[in-house]
């Protein structure tokens, strides 16, 4: 077996505690405890990113499928995707004065990646 | 392709046309309203919605002015073909009986696809939710709810690897609704947790932009269960986690719907354990809505024993609440679902749920007893389950530790819970923490955003900064056709052209379940030996009658010896060029009127009966009686005899009467005793020299017109036929008669 807790049905000694509350103070409780549960997930998903979600922006940026996908890539191999992957872009295209689908086209076929990597590790703000 | 014609096959080339420069007609999830005025026909409702413009009531509505009653239920229907290009036909159909929530299942696999899935390769048990697919889909809609006059919610599926690529993909072709979990990801997808609930997290963020009803995943708890009912209290806390991580994100409650089931079935007392169940989740969750599942988890290959299964579920929508009444086709537990069991599942709904009109202004649940004991314990368990989750540690530990799908009923653990690691599982290592730099200047993007860094001003409006996102401007979307240069769309038609024709019309046809040409017919038999031998007996016959790959899809005993009930599906491999086909044409009907002043000129007297055993009376007296629409309005004037009369005693009646009309029912057609009788009544009357004085008439279910003439009769009349056709056709005997 896989080592999981086994327990006998003890729900009369467990819910002592619940059993004075209304019915309307038990929803409460059990929303207030789900609160708990969701809360530090909520702050995960707040403070972290995938290289689905950076995928996410670029197709919302006007990339297709196939093209956000090597610029994710590209943003993972040189420790750029915290920045997001769509600010990579974004960064570049101001950069080199280009609108922001020709700079990640010229991302995808391997250019400005260096002077990326000197502008997110030089500060530059 | 500006509108649909009723009257002709919806042109999936058409549909094709154009595709990439194809913007959907609007966004966002339309439920139905309560109707102010709750009349349809001669009944006033409670429940109802308002009608829709083209339907196909249900069989009964014949005797009701074919009237078609929409419950105020958003009715689901579930299309798993494979083939979009063949789940479009389908949708149409459901939509006609009733279905306003088309929710197309996802092929198996693209949970673990990272990224989007371009073209339109087949699926297995469902479509690859591609953009040209989608949007193929949401164009024919578009088409489809304009010729019924109700608006149609299209649903698809947030979730795996690349949940954040399809919600964006989903809101920009104004797909309405779709399933997102991340607790699906986690525990029957093995997806790694700590990417599913960051994942989920933008997926929802984008879905609440697109105002798309979420649906969750929670009945997947339900339907993996060694004991389905055990899991009630789990139930609650992953709808909870969901429900509250998705409000938080940002989506409003009265998008997000619990995809609840009632747990059990019978040969449970399943009321027993599925309404208190109900009753404490609707009570708990009482700003969300409710997405009303069918029982699957013991559906077998009986439709008849599933049909029961979801009424009895239904029932339960009716004695608290279904917001959406999903519908689960009652083949599944048999095979892919097939077209008629979307529109059977379809019809069950609405007939249940219009049958179960205005239930609860008469009855209502009991506030003290075992319900209430009941609802009031799993509540408790459920809050029990989540403080134990609190001690230790949180989500992520709890599903470590196997908390989740434990067949006990909590807080008794079996300890086999489905139990993932948060450092493994598809995706593991692939989140990443943002810098404080971090910046994503779209739309809809959840968390931390460094938008400031560039414009304060734009805060509020990231997007701005690229002068606008997709979802402002949704021309700067790419649009991929295909990428496969053999699984793709236009080499399935090409396969099936003889059948599709030019613009969907072609004068061959072949028999199908689920694809167009595919030839699946089914064949039941009654084979008089035990299960066993009759399986073997059933395929054999199936290969006499030619049909290929022939499967057993349902045993079911009727004795251990005397016989078993076997229902075969085969290829019938042929095709028919309907050019050789000879349609006889409709019968003609005459005007009301007309029909007056002919019986004002000619008077008719009638006799009437139901001959031989025979107790049915509900079909002569609907085509008799003035207020049914029958015969007797016309000023016909008819001598109805009643049920089981013999032969003779209708004849000599007529006789006596001096009658010019007999019209025999005969509903019984066991030893095929209908046919007998009408040659008895024939040769009755020939004997009595009084043949040629009357117009002789049958009617009944399984009469045709050829056999009745063919057994002496003037005329036959079948379900179909009503008091017009029969005083049609009277009135015109009687003139040829005369000679006119």
């Amino acid at each position: 077996m896989k080592g999981f807790l086994k327990r006998e049905d003890d729900f009369q000694q467990r819910r002592v505690h619940l059993a004075d509350l209304t019915d309307e103070q038990l929803k409460e409780r059990f929303w207030n405890l789900l609160e708990e549960v969701v809360d530090p997930l909520l702050d995960l998903a707040k403070t972290h990113t995938s290289p689905a979600v950076e995928r996410s922006v670029l197709l919302r940026m006007g990339f297709s499928s196939l093209e956000a996908q090597p610029l994710v890539d590209g943003a993972i191999d040189r420790g750029l995707i915290g920045h997001g992957a769509g600010h990579v872009v974004y960064k570049v295209a101001q950069a080199k004065n280009l609108d922001i689908r020709t700079a990640g086209l010229e991302l995808i076929e391997g250019k400005h990646w260096d002077d990326a990597v000197t502008m997110f590790k030089g500060g530059v703000k | 392709m500006q509108k649909l014609d009723i009257n002709k096959k919806l042109d999936v080339k058409e549909i094709l046309n154009d595709l990439e420069h194809y913007v959907p007609k609007r966004r966002g999830w339309v439920w139905r309203e309560k109707s102010d005025k709750q009349v349809y026909g001669p009944f006033t409702y409670s429940d109802m919605s308002t009608p829709l413009k083209n339907y196909i009531a249900g069989p009964a509505s014949q005797y009701f002015n074919n009237i078609d009653p929409q419950p105020n239920n958003t009715i689901t229907t579930e299309i798993a073909s494979g083939r979009f290009e063949d789940d479009i036909r389908r949708m149409r159909m459901a939509a006609w009986h009733g279905a306003d929530h088309i929710m197309v299942i996802r092929t198996a696999g693209q949970s673990h696809f990272d990224g989007l899935i371009e073209g339109t390769p087949q699926g297995i048990g469902g479509i690859p939710i591609s953009r040209k697919q989608v949007r193929a889909h949401r164009k024919a809609l578009d088409l489809i709810e304009e010729e019924v006059g109700r608006p149609i919610n299209y649903h698809s599926y947030v979730s795996g690897v690349a949940g954040p690529d399809v919600a964006v993909m989903l809101a920009e072709e104004g797909v309405n609704g779709a399933h997102q979990d991340p607790q699906y990801n986690v525990l029957y997808r093995n997806i790694n947790m700590v990417r599913s609930f960051v994942d989920a997290a933008e997926s929802k963020k984008v879905m609440a932009w697109a105002d798309m009803v979420q649906i969750d995943g929670a009945h997947n708890a339900n339907a993996t269960a060694r004991e389905a009912w055990k899991v009630m209290p789990e139930l609650m806390v992953q709808h909870g986690i969901n429900a509250l991580y998705s409000h938080k994100v940002g989506m409003p409650k009265a998008n997000i719907s619990l995809s609840t089931v009632p747990p059990t079935s019978t040969p449970a007392p399943c009321m027993k354990l599925d309404l208190p169940y109900a009753v404490a989740l609707r009570e708990l969750f009482d700003e969300y809505k409710m997405r009303a599942q069918m029982n699957t988890k013991y559906i077998t290959s009986s439709s008849r024993e599933a049909t029961v299964t979801h009424v009895m579920n239904m029932l339960i929508s009716r004695m608290t609440s279904a917001d959406i009444q999903s519908t689960i086709t009652p083949d599944e537990g048999r095979n892919v679902p097939w077209h008629m069991y979307n529109i059977e599942a379809c019809e069950t709904a609405k007939q249940t749920l219009t049958g179960l009109d205005g239930l609860m202004e008469m009855v209502e649940l009991k506030s003290e007893g075992y319900l209430r004991e009941q609802a009031r314990e799993l509540k408790e368990r459920a809050v029990l389950y989540i403080e134990e989750i609190l001690e230790n540690g949180g989500y992520f530990n709890a599903v470590e530790k196997g908390f989740f799908v434990d067949s006990g009923m909590y807080p008794e653990r079996n300890g086999d819970g489905i139990g993932r690691k948060i450092d493994a599982g598809v995706g593991a290592g692939s989140v990443y923490e943002r810098a404080a730099d971090y910046f994503a200047p779209v739309t809809a993007h959840y968390g931390h955003n460094n938008v400031a860094q560039y414009d304060e001003a734009a805060e509020k409006d990231p997007a701005r900064l690229i002068d606008g996102c997709t979802f402002e401007k949704p021309e700067k979307i790419i649009f991929i056709d295909e990428l496969d240069e053999t699984d793709n769309v236009n080499k399935r038609l090409e396969e099936t052209e003889k059948y599709r024709g030019e613009h969907g019309e072609s004068p061959f046809v072949k028999p199908e379940v689920q694809w167009l040409g595919d030839g699946v017919v089914t064949v039941d038999l009654v084979i008089p030996l035990a299960a066993r031998p009759s399986q073997y007996a059933a395929l054999e016959f199936a290969k006499k009658m030619n049909l290929k790959d022939a499967e057993v899809i349902h045993v079911e005993a009727l004795h251990p010896s005397e016989g078993t009930r076997i229902q075969v599906k085969g290829v019938l491999d042929m095709d028919l060029d309907m050019r050789t086909v000879e349609i006889p044409p409709e019968p003609e009907v005459m005007s009301d009127d007309e029909i007056r002043a002919l019986i004002e000129a000619h008077p008719v007297k009638i006799v009437a009966g139901t001959v031989g055993q025979d107790e049915h009376s509900v079909g002569l007296r609907e085509v008799i009686d003035i207020k049914h629409g029958g015969i007797e309005k016309y000023g016909m004037e008819v001598e109805y005899l009643g049920t089981s009369v013999p032969v003779e005693k209708l004849v000599d009646a007529a006789i006596e009467l001096n009658a010019n009309v007999i019209l025999a029912s005969t509903i019984i057609s066991h030893d095929d005793v209908h046919y007998k009788n009408m040659k008895r009544i024939h040769e009755y009357a020939v004997e009595k020299g009084v043949r040629d004085k009357f117009i002789i008439c049958a009617g009944g279910t399984q009469v045709t017109p050829e056999i009745a003439r063919e057994n002496g009769m003037d005329e036959g009349f079948g379900r179909y036929d009503r008091g017009v056709n029969v005083a049609t056709f009277i009135v015109k005997k009687a003139k040829a008669l005369r000679g006119e």
